[in-house]
C-alpha cells in the first residue's frame, strides 16, 4: 500500500485538472463570442445606434396617447384573427393526426418508409415558422384569411403530430393487448385500445395550440395574410404610432385572453 | 329486485371528456354555429387561388431542385448574419437573465426584488419576437444588430422563467446544510443553488440557442437582418428555385441543432 503523502489543504470544488478544461471551455466560449460580434457588426451603422435613445423617445412621445377612436375599426380584423387561429388549427389537426399515427412506433404501418417521411414532415412544419409558410402561401394563393389559414394549419401540424405522436408512444400495451385478445381487428384496436388513451391528450394539445396560432395569427397580416397585422402594417407604413399602440394594446389584451382560456380548458381535461 | 325484461344487446362507449348531455348538446350546437359564421367570413378569390397554383407548382419544382448557386452570395451573408446573430444573443441573452432568474426566484430573492423580475420576465414574453423586432428595427436601424437586441431581449423572458422555477424547486435540504456552514448569500448561491440548476440552465441554453436560430430566420423579413432577409427577397423576386433552397438550409441547420443539442443535453444530464 503506498502512502499518501500530500493532504490538500483547502477543499475545492473541482480537481484541478477540471478546472483547467472549464477554463479553456470558456475561452472558447468567449472568444467565439467575439469573432461572431466582430462578423455580424461588421456593417452596423453605430451612428444610428448612439441615435437610438432619442429615436425611442420619439417613438414613445409618438405613441401615447393611443388613439382610441381607432377602436371600432379592429373589430373586424379581430375575428378575422381568431378564424385564422381557429380554423387553422383544426385543418392542421385534421392533418397531424394521421402523420402521428405513421410517426409512431407502435402504429406505424411501416417503419422503414412510412415513419422516416412522416418525422421529416413533422421536423420540415416545425423548423418553418407560420410567418414563412404565410410568405410563400401569400406569394401563391393571392393575400387574404385563405393563406394565413393554411399558414397556420402547415405550422401546426409540426407541433401537434410530434407530441401526439409521443402521446401514442406512451400508451398502456396491456390495454392494447387486451382489445387484441377479444379478437378486434386493427381498426377496432385503434378505435377503443389506443384512441381512448390519447384522447385528453389529444385535446390538451389541440388546445395549446390554439393558444399559441392566435398569437401567431396576430402578426400574420405583415405579410399580407389577413387579420390584425393587416391593420398594424398599414399603421406602420403610416407611421401612425398612435394606431399602433392600440393595436399592441389589442394583440396583448387577446393572448392574455387565449392564454387564459386555454389554461382553464386544459386544466379541466387533464 | 327484478331482472330487466331485456338487456341491451349493443354496447355504446361511454363518452370520455364531456359527460353532461346537455351540456355535450350545446357545445356540439356552439361549434357547428361558429364553423359556419367562421367559414362564412372567409372570402376566397378562387380565380386568384387557381391562377396561383402553377405558381405553386413552380415553387415545389424549386423546392425539389434548389438553386444554391446563383444567389450564393446573398445566401451565405444571410446565414452568416443569422448564425452569428444567433450566438452572440444567446450568449448575451443568458448572462442577462443568470442574474434575473436568481432574482425571480422568491426563495433566494427579497420581495421586492421579486416583483420587479417576475414583471421584467412577463414583459418580455408578452410580447412576440416580430413585434420587438419593428420597434428596436425603427430605433437602430435596419441589420443584425436590430435583431440580436431582439433575440437578447426573448431569451431574457424564457431563460430567466424557467430557470427562476428552477431555482424554486431546488432541494431545500442541499441548500439548509451549506446554511448552517454559515455561508453567506453568495456561497449560498455557489455552492447550494448554482450546481442544482446548472445541467437545466446548459440544456435550456442550448435549446434557445435552437430557437433563436429559427427566429432569426423570421425577424429578417422586418428589416432586422439575417436569412429571413434574404428568403423575403427571393420570394418576391419570385425566384422560388433560391428560395427553395434557402428554406432547405434552414431545415438542415434546425435539424443538426435539434439532434446536436438534444445529444448534448443528454451528455451533460
Amino acid at each position: 500500500m503506498t502512502e499518501i503523502t500530500h493532504y490538500s489543504q483547502v477543499w475545492t470544488h473541482r480537481t484541478p485538472r477540471k478546472r483547467l478544461l472549464l477554463w479553456g471551455g470558456w475561452l472558447a466560449l468567449v472568444a467565439l463570442f467575439v469573432w461572431c460580434w466582430q462578423l455580424m457588426n461588421e456593417n452596423t451603422i453605430w451612428f444610428f445606434v448612439a441615435d437610438a435613445p432619442r429615436q425611442a423617445a420619439d417613438i414613445g412621445g409618438r405613441m401615447v396617447p393611443p388613439r382610441w377612436e381607432y377602436f371600432p375599426e379592429l373589430m373586424q380584423p379581430l375575428w378575422d384573427t381568431i378564424n385564422i387561429a381557429t380554423l387553422g388549427t383544426i385543418g392542421g389537426v385534421i392533418m397531424a393526426v394521421p402523420v402521428a399515427f405513421m410517426a409512431a412506433r407502435n402504429t406505424t404501418p411501416s417503419a422503414t418508409i412510412l415513419r422516416p417521411i412522416a418525422l421529416f414532415i413533422i421536423v420540415a412544419s416545425r423548423s418553418i415558422n407560420s410567418l414563412i409558410w404565410a410568405l410563400l402561401l401569400v406569394a401563391i394563393i393571392g393575400p387574404g384569411l385563405l393563406a394565413g389559414i393554411v399558414a397556420i394549419a402547415l405550422r401546426s401540424i409540426g407541433f401537434v403530430g410530434k407530441l401526439l405522436y409521443e402521446a401514442i408512444e406512451e400508451t398502456d400495451a396491456k390495454q392494447i393487448e387486451a382489445i387484441q385478445a377479444t379478437g378486434a381487428s386493427g381498426a377496432q384496436v385503434l378505435n377503443y385500445g389506443i384512441v381512448p388513451q390519447i384522447m385528453p391528450a389529444f385535446w390538451g394539445i389541440s388546445v395549446f395550440r390554439w393558444d399559441i396560432n392566435i398569437r401567431e395569427s396576430t402578426i400574420l397580416g405583415l405579410v399580407g395574410a389577413g387579420g390584425i397585422g393587416l391593420k398594424l402594417q398599414a399603421s406602420l407604413n403610416t407611421l401612425a404610432w398612435s394606431q399602433v399602440s392600440v393595436i399592441l394594446l389589442l394583440i396583448l389584451a387577446t393572448v392574455v385572453l387565449s392564454e387564459w382560456v386555454s389554461a382553464r380548458v386544459r386544466h379541466a381535461i387533464i | 329486485m327484478s331482472a330487466p325484461d331485456q338487456y341491451p344487446s349493443t354496447w355504446r362507449r361511454p363518452p370520455q371528456i364531456v359527460t353532461d348531455r346537455r351540456w355535450r348538446l350545446a357545445l356540439q350546437i356552439g361549434i357547428v354555429v361558429y364553423l359556419v359564421l367562421a367559414i362564412g367570413s372567409v372570402e376566397v378569390n378562387w380565380s386568384r387561388v387557381y391562377e396561383g397554383l402553377e405558381r405553386g407548382q413552380r415553387f415545389i419544382m424549386g423546392f425539389l431542385q434548389p438553386d444554391f448557386a446563383s444567389r450564393w452570395r446573398d445566401i451565405s451573408q444571410g446565414l452568416v448574419e443569422s448564425l452569428t446573430m444567433t450566438l452572440t444573443s444567446t450568449v448575451v441573452g443568458v448572462a442577462i437573465s443568470v442574474p434575473i432568474g436568481i432574482g425571480a426566484a422568491r426563495n433566494l430573492a427579497p420581495r421586492w426584488i421579486y416583483y420587479i423580475c417576475r414583471a421584467i420576465i412577463a414583459v418580455s414574453r408578452a410580447l412576440q419576437e416580430i413585434i420587438i423586432a419593428i420597434f428596436f428595427v425603427a430605433m437602430f436601424g435596419f441589420g443584425p444588430f436590430a435583431g440580436f437586441l431582439t433575440l437578447s431581449f426573448a431569451t431574457i423572458g424564457f431563460i430567466a422563467k424557467l430557470l427562476a422555477d428552477d431555482i424554486e424547486e431546488i432541494d431545500e435540504t442541499q441548500a439548509e446544510a451549506i446554511r448552517s456552514t454559515g455561508a453567506s448569500w453568495w456561497q449560498l448561491v455557489n455552492y447550494a443553488v448554482q450546481p442544482q440548476v446548472m445541467p437545466r440552465l446548459i440544456g435550456l441554453s442550448l435549446y434557445r440557442l435552437d430557437i433563436n436560430f429559427r427566429e432569426s430566420a423570421v425577424i429578417g423579413i422586418v428589416g432586422a437582418g439575417g436569412i429571413g432577409a434574404t428568403l423575403n427577397t427571393a420570394i418576391d423576386r419570385y425566384e422560388y428555385d433560391s428560395a427553395g433552397a434557402i428554406l432547405l438550409i434552414i431545415i438542415a441547420i434546425v435539424m443538426v441543432a435539434e439532434y446536436s443539442s438534444s445529444y448534448l443535453r443528454k451528455f451533460l444530464q
